[in-house]
């Protein structure tokens, strides 16, 4: 994990795709199960992740060198739970109708585990411009699988995205179950597999040991 | 010795204060209020009251204790031939988990004002508090309704053993856990407004006990710790640890409903635990299609589970 060797477009672009929170991690799943019935609930808990993301590794990494290792992760803690907080403030005071939807789950990002992964593996090693970029891909990274697994659920389900109605009528209702959720995800993860399986077949040449995406 | 004397102290320090908060606004003349079906109260007297004051329904209003301002709206009040016992009849279906107020205004009994009066319904205590329990463990299930816990939960259901080992510890952490942050919620952050702080707060005291059950756990019982110790870490990273003390405050428990409450969620995770630990043992020897392999037979798996769960929707058993 040497940022020096990277430039910022691949730390941007290696939180959306090769170590995508919800996709290829498989950590913090509960909001994207619980509320990724529509794909403006998916947004709002996106934006709001990427806002502690970001918050949270740019302070990490501006007081990095004064962390005592043996207190780092109840440090991460504390920050986290304190972005968390302000946003969780805003939100209800700017946007009460939406931080009613998202429910808990505001409050619930202090235990998401990526973005504690994220301060300890990145941002408490590296300077304050690339842990920002980093945690600028990871946040969209999220955002990105909320959207997708929010648009799914919500074009099958409803028949509409973003509360337009796109194909006039509902495909399968039971998408728009709460508990289809898992379904969705099952079966997405099923899918990229299946897709990564296929696409390694075909580039089995050269590179050997691409990360499997059933692992935890 | 010291210790345990000092931490039975606390618990009889808070039972009083629970108690003392419960005492019952009740007036002498009223003997009883229970709910009746569905939609009906009934209130006996000690002595018979006059029926024209009891068939004007504006001497009384009835309001769920939660919202003052908003009366509910009284369609009949019906007098018992021997004239002590009142039924009311409500437009709307009440709700019975939630405690009512209902005040008589100026009771006429005897051809004098007996003074006006508020009782406080609820269900039994005990079967409440039972509702509760079982409410958590079943019908708002955290991992299969309320979709909380999924990283542990799909990481260490791989066996029974483990499964059982983590859904003990998580059970005895999340009581300890949730207890001490009710206390702080109810006694410190309340009265002084700083509600705000809930999150921070909450995620500390979570860590200090996790670690403070580490510590005295190591020294105590070694053998035990050495089975239950790995659990402890994973703990933490679980989102129904937080989200608990977070409903408590949110909904305002007493002490007995917290403490079923953080049980029921321990019980329902340990049962969750369990059941999709069982499923994954089997599954080690069926065939599945490889790109399904790992997780997302898993996710699928425990969306069936899901799907059976909101079988309990609607549940109620009192």
């Amino acid at each position: 994990m040497s940022s020096s060797s990277r430039t910022n477009r691949e730390l941007f672009i290696n939180g959306i795709l090769n170590e995508n929170p919800i996709f290829r991690l498989a950590l913090s799943m509960c909001p994207a199960v619980g509320i990724s019935t529509t794909v403006m609930n998916g947004i709002l808990l996106g934006i709001a992740v990427l806002f502690v993301q970001v918050f949270s590794s740019c302070t990490i990494s501006l007081i990095r060198n004064h962390i005592h290792p043996r207190i780092r992760i109840p440090t991460y803690t504390l920050t986290i739970a304190t972005w968390v907080t302000v946003i969780d403030l805003v939100l209800a005071a700017f946007f009460p109708t939406a931080y009613k939807s998202l429910g808990i789950f505001v409050r619930l990002i202090v235990v998401f585990c990526f973005i504690t992964c994220r301060l300890d593996v990145f941002a408490a090693r590296n300077r304050l411009f690339p842990s920002c970029i980093d945690a600028l891909g990871m946040g969209c990274g999220f955002l990105l699988g909320m959207v997708v697994v929010g648009g799914v659920r919500e074009l099958l389900g409803m028949g509409t995205l973003l509360g337009y109605n796109i194909l006039g009528f509902r495909p399968m209702f039971f998408f728009a179950l709460p508990a289809a959720g898992f379904f969705t995800i099952g079966f997405m993860t099923a899918a990229f597999n299946h897709m990564e399986t296929v696409y390694n077949r075909k580039k089995s040449t050269s590179r050997g040991s691409a990360a499997s995406g059933a692992g935890l | 010795m010291r210790r345990s004397f000092k931490i039975s102290f606390l618990l009889i320090v808070m039972m009083i204060c629970v108690l003392s908060g419960k005492c019952r606004a009740g007036d002498r003349f009223i003997r009883n209020s229970a709910f009746k079906g569905d939609r009906q109260i009934i209130v006996t007297f000690a002595g018979p009251v006059s029926d024209v004051w009891a068939n004007d329904i504006s001497n009384f209003t009835v309001n769920e204790k939660p919202d003052p301002d908003i009366m509910l709206e009284i369609e009949d009040s019906t007098l018992s031939l021997d004239k002590t016992s009142l039924v009311f009849t409500f437009k709307d279906p009440l709700n019975r988990e939630v405690p009512h107020c209902l005040t008589l205004k100026q009771i006429i009994a005897d051809g004098r004002s007996q003074g006006t009066a508020t009782v406080t319904l609820r269900k039994n205590y005990l079967a409440h508090l039972f509702s509760v329990f079982l409410g958590a463990v079943l019908i708002q299930n955290f991992v299969f309704v309320k979709y909380l816990g999924l990283c542990v939960f799909l990481g260490v259901s791989q066996k029974k053993s483990t499964a059982v080992g983590m859904g003990i510890t998580f059970t005895i952490v999340i009581v300890f856990a949730s207890m001490l942050s009710w206390f702080l919620y109810r006694f410190v952050l309340k009265p002084y407004h700083l509600d705000f702080l809930q999150v921070i707060v909450f995620i500390g005291l979570v860590s200090l006990t996790v670690q403070g059950i580490d510590t005295v756990l190591r020294k105590v019982n070694p053998a035990l710790f050495k089975s239950f110790g790995v659990y402890l870490v994973l703990v933490i990273s679980s989102c129904i640890i937080l989200a608990v003390p977070l409903m408590l405050a949110a909904n305002d428990y007493d002490m007995f409903e917290s403490l079923m409450l953080s049980l029921g969620a321990g019980v329902g995770f340990l049962l969750a635990l369990f059941l999709m630990a069982s499923v994954r043992e089997r599954l080690e020897l069926a065939n599945v299609p490889t790109p399904f392999r790992g997780m997302p037979i898993a996710f699928i798996i425990t969306g069936l589970f899901a799907l059976s769960f909101m079988g309990f929707s609607g549940m109620s058993l009192f």
